[in-house]
């Protein structure tokens, strides 16, 4: 590698020359990325479109508010830990909470298949409402289409919610700095992991549930503590905690050094990846965050999180580097270190 | 964890890297192949390069099945599955692989029904749970693989499974290194040996390796520990001026191998006369065919192979690799026309492919060294 250049490290513009769409395309990792960036965006917001979020920031009548959308095709529709309905509002809360806002209304979609018992939809149904609930938002319209038989999975929902910005916050990644503190809000892979599970194309037992829930209470707790401070949030769902990471670095031009020790992440997790040669940091997950925290204000976002229900084991996890540029890189307490790169492919088909 | 944490104990290894480095000669260069794909990775994912001396220098072996099979058998397997309506199941790892008109998954994006299983007894599950469709496995690996899949035949035999067959791509370990110690262009100091083919196959197979060439093999374990505790063993035989076998990896490796797993594998295959392997070309008694007891239930003896043979793209330099005589980065396309995602090889695709363990953990570190040592 002796002609390596920066350019190596970081890639200019992506182009999309697949020439067709394979499954790998939807599962969060660098094809996903691929194409939207060499694809979709360009053509539909611009050439000129800064780094992608997980909301989109909008000015009406002079207010800013965030919008996002999430398409859920979840198999099996239901898990132990929640089922698709629960995810479809989970999720976008979760896309407007790490991009500082507070959820205010979804709106749904349902794409049905011709057949699906009735009761099956009531369920999912059921499970939107409570976790609406639960999440303090609203629902406030929908609509419905079905599919002849054969044409869909039983049923996939789109939900779209608008929120409005919290105060005083900028998450932006280009404001990320060396010497930065990343946060991780809980153990990783439990959501990925049981999917994969409950699928029971395994052989695999393990008393695991998904972690799907609204992060939004912790994220409140985290910018009122360390508002000022917190410089950038993502949760990791599909790819995982190393596809949010690379992301990051790249749109950041910095490097990430996490530290595998101090990364939680639960024993039958653990196991699962061990059987399957799976990397935790690239599972799904449906009820953590990642954020990046000025070091001055780290000590105080880590106790008011572990502090917060469901936040005990939120962990400082690594810190930003100048190098190695681009890249995310994980320590291991013996002394040696990897590379650890997006997701590449589809290891866990549709599982969010 | 139970079996895990013990062996990446940070007090440990850092001891066992102390040792190795007290009983390196550093005026000696130690080149030390590991044979198997799965310590490949473990290389790179545990990132052992950074513990070891600079003098000794780790060269991937052969041992990595879906990177030995060449091109053409992909097409062979992709188009028996096209002859008619068929469940094509493989391993995870052979569906990104391509073939000369592509890999099973993007056959898999164009309509054709290809399923990942995870063993091969799942695929014969699904032929139960789908009795008017034919299941194909597509079947690789060494020793390690093997007796699964002669277990599973046995079973559709005697359950009397007629809609599943396999299209046998098993290979055996020793031909390999024996080419790998015939090829002019390899010099080694000793080898890491297999850790999983050696649970079946045991530890008597790699005498030869001492008594002819005079070479140490220690059969190792995966986990850093595993690995560097060999290469402790394989330092002190060399500073002994010994040569001979000893199993690292005792607590999985029995010094006879798996009588059962042998019996069932000599039951259900037999050697061919000669298979071809990407990158060391054709090597006699090396691969595994299946017995004509089981005719019924062998893809090849069942349909008609097409037996496509596909040259490798020329500037791909696999064979260099994969014989260990070139690292992965100092192939021309690396990291350009060739990457995880765009594989031109099947070494970027398999998790156990020099290639794609290189360029997941170490292509940017490296990139990274030469630039700050471009600046100094």
């Amino acid at each position: 590698m002796s002609s390596a250049s920066v350019a190596d490290v970081i890639p200019a513009r992506v182009r999309f020359r697949d020439s067709q769409i394979e499954m790998s395309h939807g599962a969060g990792g660098k094809a996903s990325r691929r194409l939207v960036e060499g694809l979709i965006a360009p053509l539909l917001c611009g050439e000129s479109s800064g780094p992608l979020g997980d909301a989109a920031q909008v000015l009406m009548n002079g207010a800013r508010i965030a919008i996002t959308t999430d398409g859920f095709v979840v198999k099996p529709l239901t898990f132990p830990g929640g089922s698709i309905g629960e995810l479809a509002v989970n999720g976008t809360v979760n896309d407007l909470a790490v991009s500082a806002a507070r959820a205010e209304a979804l709106v749904v979609s349902f794409v049905l298949e011709a057949g699906l018992p009735t009761e099956v939809l009531e369920a999912e149904v059921r499970a939107m409402a409570n976790a609406a609930r639960t999440a303090g938002v609203g629902i406030a319209g929908g609509d419905t289409k079905v599919v002849e038989h054969g044409k869909a999975d039983r049923m996939y929902i789109t939900t779209t919610g608008i929120g409005t910005p919290l105060r005083n916050v900028r998450i932006d990644p280009r404001s990320v700095r060396p010497g930065d503190k990343v946060l991780l809000s809980g153990p990783i892979g439990d959501h990925g992991i049981t999917i994969l599970l409950a699928r029971g194309e395994l052989d695999l037992e393990a008393d695991l549930r998904s972690d799907t829930r609204s992060v939004f209470p912790l994220v409140e707790a985290l910018l009122t503590a360390a508002g000022p401070g917190v410089r950038w949030m993502r949760d990791p769902t599909r790819g995982g905690v190393a596809t949010s990471l690379n992301e990051l670095a790249r749109d950041c031009g910095l490097g990430i050094v996490i530290h595998e020790d101090r990364i939680p992440v639960r024993d039958a997790v653990r196991g699962a990846c061990e059987l399957l040669g799976l990397d935790p940091l690239h599972i799904a997950n449906e009820g953590q965050f990642l954020a990046i925290v000025a070091p001055e204000y780290a000590d105080a976002a880590i106790n008011t999180l572990n502090l917060a229900n469901g936040g005990e084991q939120a962990a400082v996890i690594g810190e930003v580097c100048e190098q190695p540029a681009g890249s995310v890189l994980v320590t291991a307490s013996y002394g040696g270190s990897r590379i650890v790169d997006m997701l590449v492919g589809d290891p866990l088909p549709r599982i969010c | 964890m139970k079996f895990v944490d013990e062996f990446r104990e940070p007090e440990l290894i850092t001891k066992t890297a102390e040792e190795i480095r007290r009983l390196c000669d550093s005026g000696r260069h130690y080149r030390f192949m590991e044979v198997c794909g799965g310590h490949t990775h473990a290389i790179y994912r545990f990132g052992l390069r950074d513990l070891l001396p600079a003098n000794i220098e780790l060269i991937h072996g052969p041992g990595c099945p879906v990177c030995v099979l060449p091109m053409g058998r992909i097409d062979d397997g992709v188009a028996l599955a096209q002859q008619t309506d068929v469940i094509f199941a493989a391993f995870g790892d052979m569906m990104r692989v391509p073939g000369a008109n592509g890999s099973p998954l993007e056959h898999k994006a164009r309509g054709m029904d290809v399923r990942i299983v995870y063993s091969p007894s799942d695929a014969l599950k699904l032929a139960r749970a789908n009795p008017d469709r034919h299941v194909m496995f597509f079947a690789i690996g060494f020793e390690t693989t093997a007796p699964s899949t002669a277990l599973t035949l046995m079973r559709a035999k005697s359950e009397g499974i007629r809609n599943f067959s396999v299209f046998c791509n098993h290979v055996t370990i020793i031909p390999a290194i024996r080419a790998i110690l015939d090829s002019p262009d390899m010099r080694l100091d000793a080898f890491i040996g297999p850790g999983h083919v050696s649970t079946v196959i045991g530890c008597r197979p790699y005498e030869w390796i001492v008594t002819n060439e005079h070479m140490p093999i220690v059969i190792s374990g995966f986990e850093p520990l595993d690995m560097l505790q060999s290469i402790v063993m394989l330092l002190r035989q060399l500073k002994a001026g010994e040569a001979k076998v000893e199993n690292q990896y005792k607590r999985v490796v029995p010094w006879e191998g798996n009588r059962a797993a042998l019996r069932a594998m000599a039951e259900v295959f037999q050697l061919r006369p000669y298979f071809e392997w990407r990158g060391l070309g054709f090597i006699s008694q090396s691969a595994l065919r299946i017995r004509d007891a089981y005719a019924e239930w062998d893809a090849e003896q069942r349909f008609r192979v097409p037996g496509i043979r596909v040259t490798d793209p020329k500037a791909a330099q696999c064979g260099e690799v994969l014989k260990g005589v070139l690292k992965p980065h100092q192939c021309k396309l690396f990291g350009r026309e060739c990457t995880p995602e765009h594989p031109i090889g099947a070494l970027m695709v398999s998790s156990e492919g020099s290639c794609a363990a290189y360029y997941n953990y170490e292509h940017h570190k490296t990139a990274m060294v030469n630039i700050l040592s471009q600046t100094a």
